[in-house]
């Protein structure tokens, strides 16, 4: 094929389109420059070092009483009746709560149990305090927990789900978006993912823990409880277990701590799994200090000595709470 | 072009009806769309609710049941037709008497190519003519579904591999939630999910979707073994489109929105007519109609492909089985990563089975439940297996089982899966056996307390257990530590041990699949770790 004649046009481009074209590849090269600029970044990092910086809590604990108890001992037959005992020793709901306040109940459904398996909270106490929050004027009940196992099989059932359901309580299941790093000055504990969601709208809140046997640190009560409130590589904790526990008392002062001690695993925790891992004690635990809480439940509930616990020790010896809890204000009843 | 013709054309008393409905368009192909879209959304409605939170008693699976290549296939492989699948009764009789009508009124997938191909294809009107032809390439389909039941025959289901319900189920599981939960998080899982070999799924559907702008309904016409089957089976339907040829003007204009590509303009050939009706509607004179037994001399009945070529499908069907069985992968030659969920049937039955809709994968809580690429064999790709670096198997569920439309997962109870009340006997289904790796561990060797597969081991007694020791660490000062064991018998292989261990890259403790209680020849433990078992014959009892 011969080549085509290739005739240049005389005229060129006029001097308005001169114009226009060179505004226009000029603009894109300042334009190109300018962005570039901005976006250089010239800092100097070791990944993995960078300067971290968390959150922290506020605290959720009211006001101390000159003449109630800190800590009520209940004893009964029915979960119901034997949590408001304790809370009625206590000086009832109100001394807590207020009208209008949000109020976050942290309950443990680490595992994907029955109740009756008292691997979990039970549902009847998650129901008998959330009523009597609502008594006391809450304006909305937040329930919230990060499960070991996956969190929707945990929540149904535990059985919390249902309660719920049936109550109107906030269930907010730890999804991606719920976690920011939390930061403290613990033992071990200095930035940690931080299951936060349900903190941006609390007043107040209630621990509400069973009562149970665990593997490596001997017990899990209010103070472990607070375990399902972080995210990240929790597997790691296992390694430090009795400085981590100690640390939550650091991390979280919270309004109240319930200890359910109407049925105790015993045995084979935290998971159980066995009729037999669990023992009927009758007897709910609630006070202000988790560590007190949690010493009088170790060796009233779990029969144990808490000579032996050394996260109680380690939270004591730092002023994060009062092991000697019969030096408090506490008082016993019955049902 | 339409809407004059509307109100001459002679009409049934159905079409009657819909036309005396004022202010309504009620022609066939819009009631047609409507059952298009009401199949798509409610196939999508149940995909998202196939989720632990949402399940209720949803029948998940359902789609798949009415697949009665599903059906037929199993029952070929394992001669019963199990559970759910005598439904696919309900789609495989209407098709004997009007033909293929489920691939443009139900089929979810078919929908999503025609959708597709009528927004991003040709918009050219003899373009599109031209593209609605019939193709020789329309017998590829037929070919694959020989090849596949001649498999069958064997025992290898791969039907799944290209069954629209199945690949559309397992691309939505694997790929398009996942995907979607990573643009806009907190929307289908709590935490995100992740599938391995995720890629290759997602890209085969990518590919099928575009390929509707080269030649529309590509997978549809071309590769569907469904299609193929339903397409063989109206060979016998009593009605039909029926071409007037003394009305016809050849003017071709029924090709113009024709989905089957099965010349409605000359000769129909019945096993490739979607029954969308459009020729019908894009007639200018009239000459197509849908007929009760037309005249036999306008149609082709059967499928288009020669009798040579069916023989030689048979013949790749037959030497694929044996292909893909030479590598022992299902036999001696298992892999430990072949950790199967809790009921599936032992693995030449489970290769009988499954087909790769990956329903178990979409409803397992926490996403132990992966495809397979190679690890099964070549047999085995896309079937799942437990990954638990990704998760592990929750104690008291039993949710595969009860999603899986074929028995490859038998609906098993939790009673029965975890050996308590009237199974105690039999003891607890196990999916292989968890082993420590003491050169990892930290209690065992790096002086670091830890024991986190303990605290999570969910039997009870644990079938981990630890002892302690006091040992001299390196500095001088003396530590105790607990040091974790297994105890075989009670490890059930859930993998909670290994999903939690602190070494995340390579964990600790390891299940394979040694010990599971599907298959004999992978057992472990002769008296299944109970020493009860062996009958002492000197005290005549156990």
């Amino acid at each position: 094929m011969s080549k085509q004649e290739f005739e240049p046009d005389p005229k060129g481009v006029s001097r308005r389109e001169f114009i226009q074209q060179a505004l226009l590849t000029g603009g894109v090269t300042l334009g190109s420059i300018g962005l570039a600029a901005a976006l250089w970044d010239r800092r100097h990092i070791v990944p993995g070092f960078e300067a971290k910086e968390g959150i922290q809590l506020p605290g959720f604990r009211v006001d101390a009483s000159l003449t109630l108890p800190d800590l009520a001992i209940a004893h009964g037959t029915e979960r119901g009746q034997t949590i408001r005992a304790a809370l009625g020793t206590l000086g009832g709901m109100g001394r807590f709560i207020q009208h209008g306040d949000v109020v976050l109940i942290k309950p443990n459904v680490a595992f994907d149990r029955p109740p009756a398996l008292c691997a979990t909270t039970h549902p009847e106490a998650l129901r008998a305090v959330a009523q009597m929050a609502f008594e006391a004027g809450a304006k909305e009940v937040v329930v919230a927990d990060n499960p070991i196992n996956s969190p929707a099989g945990c929540f149904l059932k535990s059985g919390l789900e249902a309660v719920a359901d049936d109550l109107n309580l906030k269930l907010l299941y730890p999804e991606q978006s719920a976690f920011t790093t939390i930061e403290m000055e613990g033992e071990i504990l200095r930035h940690w993912p931080f299951f936060n969601r349900p903190f941006q709208r609390a007043d107040k809140v209630i621990g509400l823990s069973p009562c149970k046997d665990h593997n490596l640190c001997s017990a899990s009560m209010t103070m472990k409880n607070w375990y399902g409130l972080l995210g990240g590589r929790r597997n790691q904790f296992h390694q430090h277990i009795h400085s981590i526990i100690s640390d939550f008392a650091l991390m979280i002062q919270p309004t109240l701590v319930i200890l359910d001690g109407m049925d105790v695993l015993m045995s084979n925790g935290p998971t159980g799994g066995r009729l037999s891992d669990v023992k009927s004690v009758n007897t709910v635990i609630a006070g202000t200090d988790m560590v007190a809480v949690d010493s009088c439940g170790y060796g009233q509930l779990l029969g144990r000595d808490v000579a032996n616990l050394e996260y109680l020790h380690k939270a004591h010896a730092r002023g994060l709470g009062n092991m000697d809890w019969k030096t408090s204000k506490w008082k016993e009843v019955g049902a | 072009m339409k809407v004059d013709q509307k109100d001459t054309r002679p009409a049934g008393l159905f079409q009657k009806i819909l036309r005396s409905v004022k202010g309504l368009d009620l022609r066939i192909t819009n009631v047609r769309v409507v059952s298009q879209a009401f199949f798509f959304l409610l196939f999508l409605f149940l995909v998202i609710v196939t989720d632990l939170r949402y399940l209720k008693g949803y029948p998940a699976s359902l789609f798949l049941e009415l697949d009665p290549l599903v059906g037929f296939a199993t029952a070929v492989t394992t001669g019963s037709i199990y559970k759910g699948l005598i439904l696919g009764l309900i789609l495989l009789i209407p098709t004997l008497f009007l033909g293929r009508f489920f691939c443009n009124w139900i089929c979810p997938y078919g929908t999503l190519h025609h959708l597709t191909g009528w927004l991003f294809g040709r918009k050219d009107l003899q373009a599109r003519i031209e593209n609605n032809r019939f193709r020789k390439l329309q017998q590829w389909k037929y070919i694959i579904l020989i090849a596949m039941v001649a498999m069958a025959m064997f025992g290898s289901l791969q039907i799944g591999l290209l069954d629209p319900l199945a690949l559309f189920h397992r691309s939505m599981s694997t790929v398009v939630l996942p995907g979607l939960n990573q643009i806009f998080p907190d929307t289908f899982y709590v935490q995100q999910y992740y599938h391995v070999g995720a890629w290759l799924i997602g890209g085969l559907l990518l590919f099928f979707v575009v390929m509707n702008v080269v030649i529309p309904r590509f997978f549809c016409r071309v590769l569907c073994p469904l299609g193929a089957f339903l397409g063989a089976t109206s060979r016998f339907s009593l009605f039909r489109i029926e071409r007037d040829p003394n009305k016809c003007i050849d003017c071709d204009a029924c090709l113009t929105n024709c989905q089957g590509a099965c010349d409605p303009h000359t000769q129909l050939r019945k096993s490739e007519c979607f029954v969308c009706f459009e020729c019908i509607e894009d007639c200018p004179v009239d000459a197509l109609s849908f007929k009760f037994m037309p005249n036999r001399d306008h149609e082709i009945a059967s499928p288009p492909i020669p009798g040579r070529r069916v023989a030689m499908a048979s013949l790749v069907g037959a030497a694929g089985y044996a292909v893909a069985r030479a590598s022992g992968a299902s036999d001696k030659n298992f892999s430990k990563k072949v950790i199967r969920p809790p009921g599936s049937m032992k693995e030449d039955q489970f290769l009988e089975r499954c087909i790769k809709c990956d329903q178990c994968i979409r409803v397992c809580p926490t996403n132990v439940l992966q495809p397979t690429l190679m690890e099964a064999g070549l047999e085995g790709v896309w079937t799942p297996i437990l990954n638990m670096k990704l998760g592990y198997c929750e104690l008291n569920c039993t949710l595969c089982g009860h999603v899986c439309p074929t028995g490859a997962i038998q609906r098993i109870t939790i009673e029965e899966k975890t050996g308590v009340g009237d199974f105690t006997e039999q003891g607890p289904v196990r999916l292989g056996t968890a082993f420590y790796d003491r050169g990892r561990c930290l209690p065992w060797a790096m002086e670091t307390p830890c024991v986190v597969c303990e605290e999570v081991c969910p039997t009870s007694p644990k079938a981990i257990f630890s002892r302690e020791v006091t040992i001299t660490k390196r500095d001088g000062t003396p530590i105790t530590l607990s040091r974790p064991y297994v105890e075989p018998s009670r490890c059930i292989g859930c993998g909670i041990c290994e999903h939690e261990c602190p070494l995340k890259d390579h964990a600790a403790i390891r299940v394979t699949a040694i010990g599971e209680t599907r298959s004999s020849e992978r057992s472990l433990l002769m008296d299944g770790g109970d020493p009860t078992n062996i009958l002492d014959l000197v005290r005549k009892k156990r």
